[in-house]
């Protein structure tokens, strides 16, 4: 028999849709006002910018029209353009996987012994101070000028956000819960797996989206660097300073931050559609 | 006092002559305890809580009210005396509480059961009694995020309940609620008392709910924390709200109030 048949009083807060009062349609509208407003003030300025160089200097930063018809939609652009980002997005996004997946182990062994965690962790900042360029000719020694190379500097950038944000989610579960397992003597695994794991996929999201973003960054330099295969577009960079071709190079500038943007957006929309219902980071 | 308290008094007779209550209850003996910084939290405690007897622990911050429950529960070694208590056998409510926000109410309620290995069908059933019983039904599927602050704690209460526990300890756990939830908690806690018939151990800041939830109130004193007086409440179970203004009640609660002023 039930103790009590009745809540009515204790009903749950009412969901939020019920009571707003303009179509989502409209809102969504309203929201991508600001951007957009600052879109054209942002193009506006920069077309302000490039009206007033003298006509010598002028080339240092093309109007955003011919910046858009040459460097963007012009057949010689996108040829190589195209092929270039293909070829970025697949380092970037190799090397994401692979300190995806080395993050993944060293925050769940760090977890596992703590111990560790105080002996390794100044050589995880360590790793993250690296300045990339200066190690990246020995990456060339090492394994020669390759794709392998390059995805090392691009695991190397990424890696620092993984198991640090995954750590911290992983230990930072409810104490009342730990208590609760405790009590119902629990062993490593199922506490891992049951409570640990899941309180920490929120934050480990925020360390993919930042992972993500420095991967691209990684991708990049390692191409510039090296400079040698088929040309991503790192490579494109150097080649279109080289040629003075800078309606192109704004091109592929803005291309490239399309690029980052991209990935991080499927990260957040990831993240929203899997823990938007219980996790604040997650809220739009 | 009214008839039909006087029903239910008869009524408990009977189901106590009937069925006797299970399990062995909680026993301290000289139980003290003392943080490795030195501080003495507890001077050697000796307390026995039976089946079928509700006790509760009031007293000022810092007495070692909720020290005794974390012995209790294995949680803390004491440092002199012993405990016994099947902990198998207990249920622990939390001051928060402590919902998984990730899963919801019916799945944060069968988690103990799955931590015991039961089978997904008998989880189920198990789960769908608790939430039956504290009366969720209808929010079954709900995230803890959209539920309020008292369901959260009946889905609490819902969860420890699963396991059909002989000994009942509760940190505090009506103390965040508002005064309607929490009266109305105290009303279905008192029910499940006297339905079920643990041991229940209950620690509050309140004397109002101690007297009214317990068979007997435990008054404790701090620095060290130590048992300054213990009152039996001579009241039947399970609680009525008419029953707060009845003499023998004021007359304790009133008792209950000085201890603790000369106390602290």
């Amino acid at each position: 028999m039930a103790l009590a048949t009745k809540v009515l009083e204790e009903q749950a807060p009412p969901a939020p849709i019920s009571i707003q009062p303009r179509p989502p349609g409209k809102r969504r509208l309203r929201r991508l006002v600001p951007p957009l407003l600052c879109f054209v003030i942002v193009v506006g300025v920069w077309q302000g910018l490039s009206a007033s160089l003298s006509n010598g200097r002028q080339f240092l930063l093309p109007p955003p029209w011919e910046v858009l018809t040459k460097g963007l939609l012009a057949h010689d652009a996108y040829s190589k353009i195209l092929p270039a980002l293909g070829r970025t997005t697949a380092l970037a996004l190799g090397g994401l996987a692979v300190a995806v997946a080395l993050g993944l182990v060293t925050g769940t062994v760090l977890y596992r012994f703590r111990w560790l965690e105080r002996a390794t962790y100044p050589y995880l900042v360590a790793i993250q101070a690296i300045p990339i360029l200066a190690i990246a000719p020995l990456m060339a020694v090492a394994f020669g000028y390759n794709f392998f190379a390059k995805g090392v500097i691009v695991v190397i950038i990424a890696f620092f956000p993984i198991p640090t944000s995954f750590l911290l989610g992983l230990k930072s579960v409810d104490r009342g819960l730990v208590d609760l397992f405790t009590l119902h003597r629990s062993g490593w695994l199922t506490r891992f797996r049951k409570l640990a794991l899941p309180n920490a996929l929120p934050q480990l999201f925020t360390g993919f989206r930042i992972s993500a973003g420095l991967a691209v960054i990684g991708a990049i330099v390692g191409e510039q660097f090296f400079q040698a295969g088929q040309p991503g577009l790192g490579m494109l960079f150097i080649q279109y300073i080289d040629y003075v071709d800078y309606d192109q190079l704004y091109g592929c500038l803005i291309v490239s931050s399309l690029l980052g943007i991209a990935i991080y957006a499927s990260f957040n929309y990831f993240s929203h559609r899997f823990f938007g219902s219980w996790h604040e980071s997650a809220q739009p | 006092m009214p008839e039909s308290a006087v029903a239910a008094r008869s009524l408990l007779d009977v189901a106590a002559a009937v069925e006797s209550p299970a399990g062995k209850g909680l026993a301290f003996e000289g139980v003290s305890l003392v943080y490795p910084d030195g501080t003495h939290a507890l001077a050697p405690v000796d307390l026995t809580v039976a089946p079928g007897e509700f006790v509760s622990l009031v007293g000022p911050s810092g007495c070692g009210k909720s020290s005794l429950l974390r012995l209790a529960s294995g949680l803390v070694e004491p440092t002199t005396g012993s405990i016994d208590v099947d902990r198998d056998q207990l249920g622990y409510v939390f001051q928060d509480p402590t919902l998984m926000p990730w899963r919801t109410v019916t799945a944060n309620v069968e988690l103990l059961a799955e931590l015991h290995g039961l089978k997904k069908a008998e989880r189920r059933r198990l789960a769908s009694a608790a939430i039956d019983l504290v009366g969720l039904t209808g929010f079954e599927s709900h995230l803890p995020a959209r539920l309020s602050g008292g369901m959260k704690m009946r889905t609490s209460l819902a969860r420890s309940l699963t396991m059909n526990p002989e000994v009942f300890l509760f940190d505090e756990p009506f103390g965040a609620l508002d005064e309607i939830s929490r009266g109305r908690l105290n009303d279905e806690l008192s029910r499940l008392f006297s339905q079920r018939q643990f041991a229940g151990v209950f620690v509050t800041h309140s004397v109002q709910e101690a007297v009214y939830l317990s068979t007997r109130v435990v008054v404790m004193s701090p620095r060290p924390g130590r048992i300054a007086a213990t009152f039996d409440v001579p009241l039947p179970v399970p609680r009525d709200p008419e029953m707060r203004f009845d003499p023998v009640f004021t007359d304790i609660a009133h008792h209950v109030s000085s201890v603790l002023r000369e106390g602290s």
